[in-house]
């Protein structure tokens, strides 16, 4: 090697799409590595979800169940699943800050700052490898659902679309989360950060109970923000068209919330690819 | 001598808050050497790799690697460069063999030459054993040897160390010397960083003492050596007597350093003769050494006389930060 084994270098330059899709692909076996390596933590991760689906079945579907849409078949835990898989995509965002303060903390994101490689790539191979998480942590809590009696009301394909919407706005979600993450930089951090934004935004909301049933200075709120509008959207398209608040329709709330991924994901795709180029540890 | 291969030309660099790491540096780096920033903690040494490595931006002056300005082009210096940080930035979970593969793919190699090249590195640098382990296995020297190997991957023409032995136990350091060494003996230039004034002097070719963001001085460790004169009084007198001995020699002009040890170390321009005045000097304040001898300074003493100089602190505490 030397000075004319350095020149003649197969280093492809500048990247262009492919080079990024390579590297994109690159970043996220790693973390899929990482995730599956940690078996341990991967469990925890999936406890949370689970608990949730057994306690508020117990705890809320006595009291809740009159007050659902027929859509729900009189069953609380039918409102509940779609709700929640709702709930935890936009969960699964927390691994995605705590994922990168985690990188910058162990200083892997001045090695590849350092590399000839796309600059999205870390933070697409993360929020990609994020989504695979929440797809098998969602996947979880239907067969956790189904073991206690939710039944979808629709068909299979309307679960899977569910499933998938729920996803898409956990996928937008988690790029927020990104920037939350390359700003904080710390886990400590990461923990008040969810604390502070994600769980307000995940609980009032319509994912536990219908926004009607709150008081009227938070209804404005509840009914209109993405949580919520991505859990009818999920309701709408797993229990039918019965599940969702009058004057809404199945593919209005579908759009809705695909709208909402959209703005949300181009927004934040810009700011934190800035923060990742300003990272200075 | 080779051609410069990395220019710094005054280079500025402030954080928020005010502190200026950098404050016109300027320096030239030959191809093919192991170049040493020398340089206390804060001097702007890991700044200045910072920036060269296109890490962090900087305010004023030039910086080119390879004759690509860092500035300008700060993409096309990467796919020139490697790096290896101050803390090993390697994957604990992943492999050894994955960890160097995954940089080599970031490196825009295919996944076969990736594939050949990570065994190459790995075999180079003694891992091959290893090379299928978790990364959370390793000890704290194989970490560094793996993180020096991930930055080689990419052939690059120039490495940055920051660092490369801190926390490192001796014989791990003296293996990872050799490493170094054997690097530039297949043509890539080495930029390191290092608070060790032996690893310096017995690594580098060149080194530049840096202080408070500006070059002190540079040159080979025997050039420096000479600047502060070809040998130094080394004398040792009682506790109570000590200040008075500082005193007594300060006044006459001739710069002592008190060190930590207890010793007391004269710059000995003149050789015996030098002696024989400090010992005059003694005599007249009435004091009477313990010990007193001539010696070689060591690359330490070199490097507080200089910095001590330049910036015009006190030496003693040049030697506490």
């Amino acid at each position: 090697m030397g000075a004319a084994a350095s020149a003649a270098c197969p280093v492809v330059y500048p990247p262009g799409l492919r080079r990024t899709a390579r590297d994109i692909a690159v970043l996220t076996r790693r973390n899929l590595r990482h995730t599956v390596r940690l078996p341990g933590v991967l469990l925890l991760s999936l406890v949370m979800p689970v608990v949730f689906i057994l306690m508020f079945t117990a705890v809320f579907g006595g009291a809740v169940e009159a007050a659902l849409p027929p859509a729900a078949a009189g069953k609380y835990v039918n409102w509940l699943v779609p709700g929640l898989l709702a709930q935890f995509a936009l969960f699964g965002g927390a691994g995605t800050a705590a994922g990168l303060a985690d990188d910058l903390a162990k200083g892997s994101i001045d090695r590849f700052r350092s590399l000839p490689m796309t600059r999205v790539a870390v933070l697409a191979g993360r929020t990609l490898s994020d989504l695979c998480r929440s797809a098998l942590t969602l996947m979880l809590m239907a067969v956790v659902g189904f073991a206690i009696g939710f039944r979808w009301q629709t068909d299979l394909l309307g679960m899977l679309a569910g499933t998938g919407v729920a996803l898409a706005f956990g996928y937008a979600w988690s790029w927020v989360m990104a920037v939350v993450g390359l700003l904080v930089r710390t886990a400590e951090a990461v923990q008040a950060a969810v604390y502070i934004v994600v769980f307000p935004l995940g609980f009032t909301s319509a994912v536990f109970v219908p926004t009607q049933t709150m008081p009227t200075w938070l209804q404005p709120f509840a009914t209109h923000q993405p949580v919520t509008v991505t859990a009818n959207a999920v309701r709408g398209l797993i229990l039918g068209p019965g599940a969702l608040p009058a004057g809404q329709t199945v593919a209005g709330q579908v759009g809705l919330t695909l709208l909402w991924a959209t703005a949300i994901t181009a927004a934040c795709v810009p700011l934190a690819v800035r923060a990742y180029r300003r990272t200075v540890t | 001598m080779g051609e410069p291969i990395i220019e710094v030309d005054g280079l500025v660099k402030t954080f928020r808050g005010g502190m200026r790491a950098l404050d016109g540096l300027t320096l030239r780096v030959p191809a093919g050497v192991i170049y040493a920033l020398l340089g206390p903690n804060g001097a702007g040494k890991t700044t200045l790799i910072r920036v060269l490595a296109t890490l962090l931006p900087f305010d004023q002056g030039t910086a080119c690697v390879a004759g690509v300005d860092v500035g300008r082009d700060p993409a096309a210096v990467r796919a020139l460069i490697g790096l290896a940080g101050q803390y090993a930035a390697v994957d604990d979970y992943l492999t050894g063999r994955e960890n160097v593969e995954m940089v080599g793919l970031l490196y825009g190699l295919t996944r076969r030459e990736a594939r050949r090249r990570t065994y190459e590195v790995l075999d180079r640098i003694g891992l091959v054993d290893a090379a299928d382990r978790p990364v959370r296995t390793y000890s704290g020297g194989m970490r560094r040897r793996l993180d020096l190997a991930a930055s080689l991957v990419g052939r690059p023409a120039v490495i940055f160390l920051d660092e490369p032995t801190t926390g490192v136990d001796p014989a791990s350091r003296r293996e990872l010397w050799a490493l170094i060494r054997e690097l530039v003996g297949a043509g890539t230039t080495v930029l390191l960083t290092t608070q060790y004034l032996e690893e310096a002097d017995r690594l580098a070719d060149r080194i530049a003492v840096i202080d408070h963001g500006r070059l002190v001085c540079e040159g080979t460790g025997d050039q420096l050596k000479d600047q502060v004169g070809a040998a130094v009084v080394e004398l040792s007198v009682p506790d109570i007597d000590r200040a008075r001995t500082l005193a007594a020699l300060t006044d006459a002009g001739a710069d002592p350093h008190g060190r930590d040890s207890g010793a007391v170390v004269v710059p000995a321009p003149l050789g015996a003769r030098s002696l024989h005045r400090v010992l005059r000097e003694l005599e007249a304040a009435g004091i009477a050494p313990e010990t007193i001898g001539l010696r070689k300074p060591t690359l330490d003493e070199v490097f507080l006389t200089l910095t001590g100089h330049a910036t015009g602190t006190p030496v003693l505490s040049a030697k506490a930060a």
